[in-house]
């Protein structure tokens, strides 16, 4: 047996529906990503405006890999600054959130206000005339990265970048307005989750942009008709690729198509039936036919409705093969008791037990595990063609490549 | 001292007449997961149960969706069938350690007990972590003279879960 002849790493291919496992490996790559994709022109999804609501209120939370405090300052504004103080660099807060008057540095007792200004420094003019700064050090010009925010549909997005477009305009039409119908008033968080996945954060990000996979790996989705390629819906891709929304509207022609029987298709199994099927009572709430829509912004918000089950997503990445995907569950404040118990109930749809979601917890580790060692060899994203125009079938890789075109032009690719 | 001088507190009494067959409960539980009998794990709930698998952040803030949650011994049953017939996920298995429950009290017709939990998990490879730790928060009746949950919250003490949570804990 030889072994395999080294080869010089393949140029990326012109074509969106081909990538090199290297996307998905590399960790130089990785260290870029960081940089170009996370800290460039993009807006990331930080945390909910609720989640920041009073004066002192924050949270900590990431930008790629940056540690970041959100919070909301005296003068009524959301800032974000780096959770790095401006002496030594130690983390400025410690807890997941909670309400402060300032941050002040547990190492030297280094002062920072609510907008992450440096103002105060421990024996600033030493003690008994000796020590202390020297006189020229300013303040004003040391200080943790301070990052933009934007606000929309109640939550909270944060750039470091100058040029990043206004956030209605970033997230683009019709992904805007479909976002808005679903977080269309004040919402309530019902529980928070964090699912580490073993794979790559792309991985995940292709993952659920991919409407071509949802009835073929999911049980529930094809056997319950929550979602399947025979109903209705379509993809909706914004004009740079980055953000989409699709969705699945029932068709009662989808009862009678035995597409997935003649397939032989897994996923469609008739002899399954659950035992207690208030599982899926569902009630249609946004005034639409549309049962399931699954959102994306680049690069790292999800935002899901399937059914009544409502949660949003939070993509950080911890490593070129790791990432963290933070659930947040919600409802609404005004929520009936019965609509509250729904949620509850279909929450065992999604998260890291849930009966579709666990399934893409896994099937990314598969991914980076079956292509460990084919770094120049490349991923098929051929459904649906080559471009990342907007299609109104889900039986494409459309947004897929749409991700891929996003994402190359952050990188420069 | 004379040994027969020493009388248990009548308080003391219930909680050590309890802690056997509470302590047994947990254990039969455990091997049912763990020698996967999952089918049998229903079994352990009254009909209108509660299931519910939280964190010890989202319990302390009254967060009421879990990573699971079933209110009827039929949606623990559709728990085992997804398991068995419709979940894509690898081979595993657990290993709970289930620590000595402590007993609450009696309200109405149940005992209140709580127990410390560890749960290791094998991967099909070989490889086992500790997959979670926590306490269980049970509500349980004699239920025509089986003990049985009438509710089991599993509070983790960590709201990270590694990849999925296929097994019930």
């Amino acid at each position: 047996m030889t072994a395999p002849t080294p080869r010089p790493a393949r140029a990326w291919p012109a074509s969106l529906a081909r990538v090199p496992y290297a996307a998905y490996l590399d960790p130089e790559r990785y260290r870029n990503e960081l940089a170009r994709v996370f800290g460039g022109a993009t807006w990331n999804f930080v945390c909910l405006e609720s989640d920041v609501a009073a004066t002192g209120q924050y949270r900590t939370t990431f930008v790629g890999e940056m540690p970041v405090i959100v919070v909301r300052a005296d003068d009524g504004a959301i800032h974000a600054f780096e959770n790095r103080c401006a002496h030594r660099g130690a983390l400025l807060a410690l807890d997941d959130g909670g309400t402060v008057e300032d941050f002040t540095c547990v190492y030297h007792a280094w002062r920072h206000d609510l907008r992450g200004n440096l103002q105060g420094i421990a024996f600033e003019r030493g003690s008994n005339g000796r020590g202390g700064m020297p006189a020229g050090f300013r303040k004003a010009e040391h200080g943790p990265r301070q990052l933009r925010t934007a606000t929309v549909a109640g939550l909270v997005f944060a750039t470091l970048s100058p040029d990043t477009l206004p956030i209605e305009e970033y997230i683009g039409e019709p992904v805007l307005t479909h976002l808005k119908r679903v977080l269309n008033r004040p919402t309530e968080v019902l529980g928070r989750f964090t699912q580490a996945l073993p794979n790559n954060w792309k991985l995940y990000s292709e993952n659920v942009r991919d409407t071509y996979h949802a009835s073929l790996l999911h049980t529930f989705f094809g056997t319950f008709r929550i979602t399947r390629l025979t109903q209705g819906g379509g993809v909706h891709v914004s004009a740079d690729g980055g953000n989409h929304t699709s969705y699945t509207i029932d068709l009662a022609s989808d009862r009678e198509s035995s597409a997935y029987r003649d397939q032989g298709i897994r996923t469609e199994n008739q002899g399954y039936r659950l035992a207690d099927p208030s599982l899926l009572d569902t009630v249609p709430e946004f005034g639409d036919r549309i049962q399931l829509q699954i959102l994306t912004v680049f690069p790292n918000l999800v935002v899901q409705q399937i059914h009544n089950a409502l949660a949003i997503r939070q993509v950080l990445p911890t490593g070129v093969d790791t990432m963290d995907l933070n659930w947040t569950y919600f409802g609404f404040a005004d929520d009936s008791a019965a609509m509250r118990t729904r949620r509850i109930k279909q929450a065992n749809l999604v998260g890291p037990a849930g009966f579709v979601s666990m399934e893409d917890g896994c099937v990314g580790g598969f991914v980076q595990r079956g292509a460990t060692m084919a770094a120049d060899e490349l991923s098929v994203i051929n459904m649906g063609g080559e471009g990342y125009e907007s299609q109104e079938t889900r039986a494409t890789e459309v947004s897929v490549r749409g991700f891929w075109q996003a994402y190359r032009r952050h990188m420069g690719d | 001292m004379s040994s027969s001088a020493f009388v248990l507190p009548s308080h003391d009494d219930v909680r050590a007449r309890l802690f056997a067959p509470v302590t047994a409960l947990n254990t039969d539980y455990a091997r049912a997961i763990d020698d996967d009998r999952l089918e049998a794990w229903p079994d352990f709930f009254v009909e209108r149960c509660e299931y519910r698998i939280t964190s010890a952040d989202n319990h302390r803030a009254n967060m009421p969706i879990g990573l699971m949650y079933a209110d009827s011994r039929a949606m623990l049953r559709d728990r085992v069938a997804a398991l068995r017939e419709a979940s894509v996920y690898e081979r595993q298995a657990y290993r709970h350690v289930i620590g000595a429950p402590a007993i609450l009290g009696i309200e109405d017709d149940a005992v209140r007990a709580e127990a410390p939990f560890l749960v290791a998990r094998i991967m099909r490879d070989g490889r086992t972590t500790i997959f979670a730790t926590g306490r269980y928060e049970d509500r349980i009746v004699n239920d025509a003279g089986v003990l049985r949950f009438r509710s089991r919250l599993v509070v983790c003490d960590a709201a990270r879960i590694d990849t999925l949570l296929a097994i019930p804990l």
